[in-house]
């Protein structure tokens, strides 16, 4: 009986992680032509338009691009480290999107299909976990590579994520406080029936907001990667696709933090002011439905991060430390000791 | 001291306000300011299907000017070579044989004519100094070659469509470069 194994089950979770990968995967491909395109109508530019219609088929051909390009790997460096950084970089980068709960569960022939590979009781532990993970793709590549731009640019890296994470764990901390659970789908079920968390936690998420930024490398936190001042940071020695790699999975870390912030903050595939449920059932189109919502608020996102780029200059590291430990975490500490007052004297 | 200008600025250094401190004012003012580019005209010209309209005074790339019957005009007189600042012109002229007069205008023609493109100054003085109405600039610029020989235009590249044998590939040529006489 214990080695009695639902076939269906496999079969359903395999689907979806392929499904969802790939989802992830032609975001982030997509991400790099909106990231052109965006920066090019904030400059009033037109950006890449000349492969296929509006370029639409730009990235297909940045990727043919990188794969045809010629593969160096410096003679200095140590070698299955070199090779381990962008791998270790896109694995992780990928392996978040298990525990994020896309849609409704559905039903299929009688049978429940959440819409989610593993509904882990840790489910945002495991997401911290992984992402604190992927500054080892950056501190290896850069440790790796043997040059010393790309060794500061690791060492900027790492001590970022450091500063960074424990300001988003404790607004992270704040938002348990309130759902009293630490699984994903528990987290959205909360906010389905008490509203979003973003409208409790306005502090919070902003915290959220600026800590993912610097945890995506992305402006105005920049500075692993300043090309100005490290010329390329800690993917400098690479070339074809190794850096196409790590370039991918910065991008599918903005989707995910994108999806992550929207899971936690604003209801996932919540449609506000609609009881889906209530009125249309567990039919597999409001699953569906659900999933476009939230890829439709991850996408939001991915343009506010592209947004903010093209708009705020990189920080000095002093000033990104000072943010990060003098101002971010102090704020974190008071939302997180104000949320636990609050729910203490409202809970009795 | 004496300023040399009125437009001297002292440089503020006034510790920041707590506003200042914070970024966010600043941060939300300028997203304001990038988020109201994307609904801006963008002046971009998409250029080879879009081509800015240029003045009629443009002076682009030579044409060598043909008659009403398709003669061509130029007599290898030598005066656009000697008016040329940049010594981009040469010629060799030739006598006219009996039979060849619905081939040139006048007993003496241009039997090799060339343009050196990389030496050209593109300066115009050549369409001035040509009595014979033979030499022009037209709007055509864009040239490319794979080497420095292409560059050197033979009388083959110059030449303007016959507009006997080839009327429609004439006026295209002549609607390229406005011929003095006719503005007058």
């Amino acid at each position: 009986m214990l080695l009695q194994i639902d076939w269906f089950i496999i079969l359903e979770k395999f689907i979806l992680i392929a499904v969802i990968v790939t989802t992830a995967l032609v975001v982030a491909m997509y991400s790099t032509y909106a990231e052109r395109k965006v920066a090019a109508f904030l400059q009033d530019r037109v950006g890449p338009n000349r492969a296929g219609p509006f370029g639409l088929l730009q990235p297909l051909a940045d990727g043919v691009k990188l794969f045809m390009k010629e593969e160096i790997i410096p003679l200095t460096s140590s070698r299955s480290l070199f090779i381990m950084g962008p791998l270790l970089a896109m694995i992780t980068a990928t392996m978040t999107s298990a525990v994020i709960p896309w849609g409704w569960t559905i039903d299929i022939a009688g049978r429940q299909v959440p819409l989610q590979v593993a509904d882990v009781n840790i489910g945002i532990l495991y997401i911290f976990g992984v992402v604190s993970l992927g500054v080892y793709g950056i501190m290896i590549g850069g440790w790796a590579s043997n040059n010393k731009f790309s060794l500061l640019a690791a060492i900027r890296g790492a001590s970022q994520m450091i500063s960074y994470e424990l300001a988003m764990g404790l607004s992270l901390i704040a938002v348990l406080m309130l759902v009293g659970d630490l699984r994903m789908s528990a987290i959205v079920n909360h906010q389905v029936a008490n509203g979003w968390n973003v409208i409790y936690q306005p502090l919070g998420f902003f915290i959220f907001l600026v800590c993912s930024l610097a945890e995506c490398n992305r402006t105005p936190f920049d500075l692993p990667e300043a090309e100005n001042e490290l010329n390329f940071g800690y993917h400098q020695e690479y070339s074809s696709m190794k850096l196409g790699f790590y370039l991918f999975a910065e991008y599918i870390n903005m989707f995910i933090s994108g999806v992550v912030m929207a899971t936690l903050f604003f209801g996932g595939y919540d449609i506000p002011f609609i009881n889906e449920a209530a009125l249309w059932g567990a039919q597999w189109w409001v699953g569906l439905i659900g999933f476009a919502v939230l890829m439709a608020k991850s996408f939001f996102f991915i343009f506010l991060f592209m947004w903010i780029r093209w708009t705020i200059p990189r920080f000095r590291f002093d000033q990104l430390m000072n943010l990060g430990w003098k101002g971010l975490l102090p704020l974190a500490l008071a939302n997180m000791l104000i949320t636990a007052v609050v729910v203490l004297l409202l809970n009795k | 001291m004496q300023a040399l200008t009125n437009r001297k600025k002292e440089v503020e250094r006034k510790p920041m306000t707590l506003a200042e401190k914070l970024y966010l004012p600043a941060i939300f003012k300028g997203m304001g300011i990038t988020f109201s580019h994307l609904f801006k005209k963008n002046p971009t010209i998409k250029y080879p299907e879009e081509k800015r309209p240029f003045p009629d005074v443009f002076r682009g790339l030579h044409i060598l000017n043909r008659d009403e019957e398709g003669r061509e005009r130029c007599t290898a007189c030598g005066l656009c070579a000697v008016a040329c600042p940049a010594e981009a012109i040469t010629m060799e002229g030739a006598e006219r044989q009996p039979g060849e007069e619905h081939l040139y205008r006048e007993e003496r023609y241009a039997a090799k004519y060339e343009i050196n493109m990389l030496r050209c100054i593109f300066c115009g003085l050549c369409e001035e100094a040509c009595p014979k109405d033979a030499v022009y600039l037209t709007k055509t610029f864009a040239t490319a070659n794979y080497d420095r020989k292409g560059f050197i235009y033979k009388k083959d590249d110059l030449l303007i469509p016959n507009p006997v044998t080839d009327p429609e590939g004439y006026e295209k040529a002549k609607g390229t470069f406005s011929n003095g006489a006719e503005k007058k």
